[in-house]
């Protein structure tokens, strides 16, 4: 088989301050994919450098990039990707299982994160036994347990129905209240509203970068399409 | 991770698939049992043939009378009686390296107590023959020089003699005849089981060499002081083959056989025929081992036959533990202690499976079958490094899986 060489990036620059709330928009093929890929430090760059809290992570071995994810980022995805057969809390821990966390510790840090989220009750039940906006609020509780600089979303709310949508994303907006960075990518453009920043990539290529005044407020629209429902 | 967490993880992971990984087990299951029950066989056949060479009694060389020539015909060994009492004597005195030489007389006949009777094997012996063939005075006493002089009628008996004559009763102080002659029963005999070819070596009666050529056996027997044989028991191993050429240079002398003659007597080195018998049954054991572990190995490739189904299963997952922080490494000893403690829990059923089969062996068959510690740490250790060796493949090819890749496999 001839093998191609295909750039799915080219020429991007792209700075991300402490605390922003970033949606990445574009369609499929635009290398929005391979862009949070990078970030995440799941992909290492053909060229080009990258710089995750003035650390030079573009050019560390796959070991040293798995000790960043695990302490850096917190992954959030479309499929949830929970263990399955493991408690919800098992499933909060298990970054601190790769960050060799003693086993109370452990436990103790994964319930609280598990209450941040509102799901202390649900702790010992499996993801079976979840609904899907309670499996991606475990998901995020395990994306928040090593207190990560970064949290990486990619479709986050692709598998919600639309009230669920924004109740996640009203809990997103909350940690972005209390300081975390916020890297989302969807194609919805109702959930881009809520972010304080909009990239959009086409081709590879940054075609837009925009930051938005007054996001809307997630919860408020939740609690209003509640009201409606009702 | 910690030892532990990979051990615990590996246990829900085998959990899941119960059938699966039972049917996985079953390899190394039946692989373990079959080491241990074979090598149970083969050590039980082994300890067999050692307990006939104790019986036997240690560097011993047995002599029989030579045979004739009767009109060109040559007769068979024994068939002449060429052993004397004298010769046995002459054999513990002037060779040095011997322990002791005990001649005996062999008859056989109806043995009768109170009104049970047996038939059953005599010998005449000296007091040398206990030392010499290993025989233990289980209660009363052996019998003396004076008793030897004085051709007293004293017998002990074996086990099987006393238990077909006076069943659970007391023997000792007993009168039996022998052939008719009256005995007094002084002792009896430790047990020593069957022999090599099966025979009972308890049934047996011992006497003086004196009252049994005296007052038994009569006859030629008595005149010429001829003996049926006579065992000799060398101090060391290493003497074994110049003791024989001594007595063989001792006897030709006593018995004026002129140079180039044949010997008229016969010698037999009795340890050594015990000793190839014991090679033999050693390799038996090591041939039966080897052709079980071969299902050792077939489970082992079953093993990883199955952990390589698990890695592609699991592949996302996999993906999601990479993306959460598991280095290679991590992923690496999660897969091998999933295999390991696969072949450890499938060695440790083998086990019981194994020591149940040998019993059974034992039990049914009538074989005699002996538990060795050594072959069960050896199956276990096996299986070990076999849950290690084909384990370590399909964990390592999960250990390279690309993060990203992982993640999107559907």
């Amino acid at each position: 088989m001839e093998s191609y060489t295909v750039a799915a990036l080219r020429g991007v620059s792209l700075e991300i301050g402490s605390g922003e709330f970033v949606a990445v928009m574009g369609p499929s093929g635009s290398g929005k994919s391979t862009f949070m890929n990078l970030l995440g430090c799941l992909d290492s760059p053909s060229g080009g450098s990258y710089f995750l809290a003035g650390e030079k992570v573009s050019e560390l071995s796959g070991d040293a990039l798995a000790e960043i994810r695990n302490r850096r980022l917190g992954f959030v995805f479309q499929n949830f990707n929970l263990l399955p057969r493991t408690s919800a809390l098992e499933n909060v821990g298990l970054p601190l299982l790769y960050s060799r966390c003693p086993a109370e510790e452990r436990r103790l840090r994964a319930m609280q994160r598990l209450a941040e989220v509102g799901l202390a009750d649900r702790a010992h039940h499996q993801p079976s036994q979840l609904s899907g906006g309670q499996q991606q609020r475990v998901a995020i509780a395990r994306a928040l347990v090593n207190n990560p600089v970064l949290i990486l979303a990619d479709e986050p709310t692709g598998a919600l129905d639309t009230r669920t949508s924004f109740e996640l994303m009203g809990l997103l907006q909350q940690l972005n209240r209390g300081g975390m960075t916020v890297v989302l990518v969807t194609h919805e453009r109702d959930i881009t509203a809520f972010a304080s920043r909009i990239v959009s990539f086409r081709d590879g290529h940054v075609v837009d970068d925009q930051r938005v005044a007054q996001p809307a407020d997630a919860l408020a629209m939740a609690r209003e399409l509640e009201r409606e429902a009702a | 991770m910690t030892w532990l967490a990979s051990i615990r993880i590996a246990l829900r992971a085998l959990r899941v698939n119960k059938l699966r990984s039972t049917l996985t087990m079953l390899g190394i299951i039946i692989g373990v049992a079959a080491v241990i029950t074979m090598i149970g066989v083969g050590t039980g056949a082994q300890a067999r043939v050692e307990e006939q060479i104790k019986a036997l009694g240690s560097n011993l060389i047995m002599l029989l009378p030579g045979s004739v020539t009767s009109g060109g015909a040559r007769m068979g060994a024994g068939s002449r009686n060429t052993l004397t009492e004298d010769d046995s004597y002459a054999i513990q005195r002037e060779i040095q390296e011997v322990q002791a030489a005990a001649p005996q007389l062999r008859g056989t006949g109806q043995v009768v107590a109170g009104n049970s009777n047996w038939s059953t094997v005599f010998y005449g012996v000296t007091p040398e023959h206990f030392e010499v063939r290993n025989w233990v005075i289980a209660s009363g006493k052996g019998f003396d020089a004076a008793d030897l002089a004085g051709s007293a009628k004293v017998a002990l008996l074996g086990e099987t003699v006393i238990r077909n004559l006076f069943g659970d009763g007391d023997p000792l102080g007993q009168v039996i005849r022998i052939r008719k002659v009256p005995f007094v029963v002084i002792g009896s005999l430790g047990r020593k089981g069957q022999s090599l070819l099966g025979q009972d070596q308890d049934d047996v009666i011992l006497m003086p060499i004196s009252t049994a050529r005296n007052r038994v056996l009569g006859g030629n027997t008595a005149k010429q002081r001829t003996v049926g044989s006579v065992f000799v028991k060398v101090r060391e191993e290493a003497d074994m083959s110049e003791v024989e050429g001594q007595i063989r240079n001792l006897l030709r002398q006593r018995h004026r056989i002129q140079a180039g003659q044949d010997d008229d007597f016969t010698l037999r080195n009795l340890s050594e025929v015990l000793q190839a018998q014991e090679q033999s049954s050693r390799i038996m054991t090591l041939l039966l081992a080897a052709v079980a572990s071969v299902s050792l190995l077939v489970g082992g490739i079953g093993i990883m036959n199955i952990m390589l189904v698990s890695v592609t299963e699991r592949t996302r997952e996999i993906g999601l533990r990479m993306a959460v922080g598991a280095r290679g490494r991590d992923i690496l000893m999660q897969f091998l202690v999933e295999a390991v403690t696969l072949a450890l829990i499938g060695g440790l059923l083998g086990i019981v499976l194994g020591v149940g089969g040998s019993y059974a062996i034992g039990h049914f068959a009538e074989w005699r079958t002996e538990l060795n510690l050594q072959a069960i740490a050896l199956a276990v250790g096996f299986a070990a490094a076999i849950g290690i060796f084909f384990g370590f493949y399909p964990a390592r090819k999960a250990s390279r899986l690309l993060p990203i890749e992982a993640l999107r496999y559907e």
